[in-house]
C-alpha cells in the first residue's frame, strides 16, 4: 500500500503530520509499537529536514506485510558533503538557531540510527533524495 | 475470541438507552456502536473514563457500585473519603460536621483518602531520582489514564511510574493499623466513596497489583444524597467522633490539577481532559516534544473535582479545596499522619505496582498481509463515505465505519448516505435498505405502527412544503 505526502518548505506548523499519519497506518496493521517508534522518529527526522533547508518535497511511503519503504526527494540546496552530513553533530546551523535548541546535527544520524537500510543521493543546487527501509520484524 | 482485560463499572441502561449516539461520538478510544437501537462498548477498547456517562441525554449510563447496606456485613466499618467528597458541600458544612455524618450513617472509622500522600510523595521523588527510568515520568494516579496509556498508547506503558496511588497506600495502611488490634481480614470492610467509574474499575480488576486491599465501592452521588439529607434535616447534636490529624495542603490539593506537578523539581506538567491528554500524548509518542520529566495525567477536566460522580460544580469544588488548603497551611500542619508514620516501613515495602502490560487495541486483525488488504478496503471504502461523521450508520465517523466494514463487522449500508444512492442507482432494494436501517435503529424504534400514528402529520408537513401558498 503507498501513501503519498507533498511537504512544503518553512512549513514548520505542519512539520510531523505525515509521520503521525503512517503512524495511525502502522497501528492498524498491528506493527510492534517500538518498530512504529523507530519509523516514525526516522520519518519526522527526514520530513522535518525537507521543511528546514528545502523549497518543496515529496514522501512516498510503500507499507508492505513485512517492511515499510519510505522514499523522500525534495527540491532544495542539496547536501555538498553527505559523509560530513551523516557525523553526529555535524550541522550547517548558525550559533544563533542551535542556542535555540535546533539544528545539533543529529538529523541524518538519528535517521540511520532508526532504518535498516539507508540510502542518500545529493545534487548540490538541485536536492536530495533520502530512501530507507525498515523491516518489522528484528533481525534475529 | 479477543480476550477481555478489563473489569468495566460503566452499564448502558437497556429500557433507557435510545441510541441516540452521543456517547458514541465523544468516546475517546471509539469502544461505542450502536447497534439494534442501542449503545454496545467494547470492553476491550473502554478505559471507564466516563465521557460517555456525562454526555448521555437520558441517564441511560450509570455506574455499577456496591450495596450500600454491604458496610454493614463487616465488624470495621472503615469510609474511605477523598478531599473532592467535602469540597461539594459549602463552607458552613466543615469536616467534622461530615464525618460524624458518616459515623452516624453506620460507619466506625472515616479516613481521608490523601492521608497516604506524604509517603507517596517521598517515594516519587525518590524513584525520579533514579536516573534509570526512561522520560518522561508519567503519574499513575488517575486509573483511567493508565488503562488509556495500555491501549492506546502501547510504547508509553514503560512510562509509567510503577507507584500505587494514595488510594492504595491509605488502604493498606488502615488493614494494617486494624491488624494490630487484632482484626481479622473478613472482620475489615474498607469503602471508598468514588467520583470516577475509572477509580471503581480500577479496585475490581488492580492494573498492577494483585489484589486491592479496598473492599467496595459506594458512588460519590449517592453518598453525596446520604449526607445532604442529614444536613438539610438541621439536627443539631451530631455524635462527637475521634479527630483525625488535619491533612497537610499539598495532601488536600494533590487530586487537583497540578496537585502533583507543583511539587516536584524539573520540568512538570499537568494535563487535564482526557482528550487533551490524547493530544499530548501522541506529541510525545512522536517525539516531537520532548525534555520533559513529569507528566501528571488526568482523565476529568479539572481532575477528580470534575470527577462524573462528583455532584458539586468542579471549579466551586477547586475553590474549596483551595480555601481549605490555605486554611490549614496556616495551622502549620506538617509531617506525616500517625496511620502512615507507625506503618511507614510495611508502606514502603509495598508501595511498588507489578510490571504494567500494554494492551494494544487490536485495529484490524490477521496475519500483517491480511492486515494489509484489510487497511487497503478501509481506505478505499473511506474514500466513498461522505465524512460527515454524522453517527447516523451507529459508528462514531466515516472512518470508523469503513473500518468495521473491513473487518466484516459493519456494511457499506449502513451509512445513508450510500444506501439512497444505490437506491436510486437500482442497485439496492429498499426493503433490503429498511432492514438495514432496523438493524441499526432497533426494530421496536421504527416499526411501522408507531410511526403510522407520525405518519399523517408528516403528510401535512410535506403538502406545507410543496405548497408554500395554500
Amino acid at each position: 500500500m503507498e501513501l503519498k505526502f507533498h511537504i512544503m518548505g518553512g512549513d514548520f506548523s505542519n512539520a510531523g503530520s505525515a509521520s503521525s499519519e503512517i503512524k495511525r497506518v502502522l497501528k492498524q496493521i498491528n506493527v510492534p509499537s517500538d518498530i512504529i517508534k523507530s519509523i516514525v522518529v526516522a520519518l519526522y527526522e527526514a520530513e522535518v529536514n525537507i521543511v528546514a533547508h528545502a523549497y518543496e518535497g515529496d514522501m512516498v511511503v510503500d507499507v508492505q506485510p513485512d517492511r515499510l519503504i519510505a522514499v523522500l526527494s525534495d527540491k532544495g540546496p542539496g547536501i555538498p558533503d553527505i559523509e560530513l552530513a551523516m557525523q553526529e553533530g555535524y550541522s550547517t546551523a548558525s550559533p544563533k538557531v542551535r542556542e535555540m535548541g535546533f539544528g545539533a546535527g543529529m538529523g541524518l544520524p538519528n535517521i540511520q540510527k532508526n532504518t535498516d537500510i539507508l540510502n542518500i543521493s545529493s545534487t548540490p543546487g538541485e536536492g536530495t533524495k533520502v530512501s530507507f527501509t525498515v523491516f518489522f520484524k528484528p533481525k534475529s | 475470541m479477543e480476550t477481555k482485560y478489563f473489569h468495566h463499572a460503566l452499564r448502558v441502561v437497556e429500557n433507557q438507552c435510545i441510541g441516540c449516539t452521543h456517547c458514541m461520538k465523544v468516546c475517546p478510544t471509539g469502544a461505542i456502536r450502536v447497534i439494534d437501537g442501542l449503545a454496545r462498548i467494547d470492553d476491550n477498547r473502554c478505559v471507564d473514563c466516563g465521557m460517555c456517562l456525562r454526555s448521555c441525554p437520558l441517564k441511560a449510563i450509570i455506574v455499577e457500585q456496591d450495596d450500600f447496606s454491604r458496610i454493614f456485613k463487616y465488624k470495621h466499618r472503615v469510609a474511605l473519603i477523598p478531599a473532592v467528597l467535602i469540597g461539594q458541600f459549602p463552607e458552613e458544612a466543615p469536616t467534622p460536621l461530615i464525618t460524624s455524618i458518616l459515623y452516624e450513617l453506620g460507619f466506625n472509622k472515616v479516613v481521608e483518602v490523601e492521608t497516604g500522600v506524604s509517603l507517596l510523595k517521598q517515594a516519587m521523588e525518590e524513584y525520579m531520582s533514579q536516573k534509570t527510568h526512561p522520560h518522561p515520568l508519567i503519574s499513575s494516579f488517575c486509573p483511567a489514564i493508565v488503562r488509556l496509556i495500555q491501549v492506546r498508547f502501547p510504547a508509553l506503558v514503560e512510562h509509567i511510574m510503577l507507584l500505587k496511588p494514595p488510594l492504595d497506600i491509605t488502604a493498606l495502611a488502615i488493614r494494617q493499623e486494624l491488624y494490630k488490634s487484632g482484626a481479622l481480614d473478613d472482620e475489615i470492610g474498607i469503602f471508598y466513596v468514588t467520583p470516577c467509574a475509572a477509580k471503581i474499575a480500577a479496585i475490581k480488576s488492580p492494573v498492577g497489583d494483585k489484589e486491592s486491599p479496598v473492599t467496595g465501592v459506594i458512588n460519590m452521588d449517592t453518598m453525596y444524597n446520604k449526607i445532604y439529607r442529614v444536613i438539610k434535616a438541621g439536627k443539631e447534636d451530631h455524635c462527637v467522633v475521634p479527630e483525625n490529624q488535619p491533612l497537610e495542603k499539598m495532601a488536600i490539593r494533590w487530586t487537583l490539577t497540578h496537585g502533583e506537578a507543583n511539587n516536584f523539581e524539573g520540568r512538570c506538567l499537568a494535563i487535564d481532559e482526557i482528550h487533551n491528554v490524547i493530544n499530548f500524548l501522541e506529541k510525545i509518542e512522536n517525539e516531537d516534544i520532548t525534555n520533559i520529566d513529569f507528566l501528571e495525567l488526568r482523565a476529568c477536566d479539572q481532575s477528580c473535582a470534575g470527577g462524573v460522580l462528583v455532584q458539586g460544580n468542579r471549579f466551586l469544588v477547586r475553590e474549596r479545596l483551595k480555601n481549605r488548603a490555605r486554611n490549614e497551611a496556616r495551622k502549620n500542619n506538617t509531617g506525616m499522619a500517625p496511620l502512615i508514620a507507625d506503618n511507614q516501613e510495611y508502606l514502603m515495602k509495598h508501595i511498588g505496582l507489578e510490571e504494567l502490560q500494554a494492551r494494544p487495541l487490536i485495529h484490524l486483525t490477521g496475519e500483517p498481509a491480511d492486515a494489509l488488504r484489510k487497511m487497503d478496503l478501509a481506505r478505499r471504502a473511506l474514500k466513498c463515505l461522505p465524512h460527515l461523521d454524522c453517527g447516523a450508520c451507529g459508528t462514531p465517523s466515516c472512518e470508523f465505519l469503513a473500518n468495521d466494514i473491513a473487518m466484516g463487522k459493519a456494511s457499506i449500508k449502513q451509512c445513508f448516505y450510500i444506501s439512497r444512492l444505490l437506491e436510486k442507482q437500482g442497485v439496492l432494494d429498499p426493503d433490503e435498505a429498511f432492514t438495514t436501517l432496523c438493524h441499526i435503529w432497533g426494530k421496536d424504534k421504527i416499526r411501522e405502527e408507531r410511526w403510522n400514528t407520525h405518519f399523517q402529520y408528516l403528510n401535512e408537513l410535506l403538502d406545507k412544503e410543496n405548497n408554500p401558498d395554500k
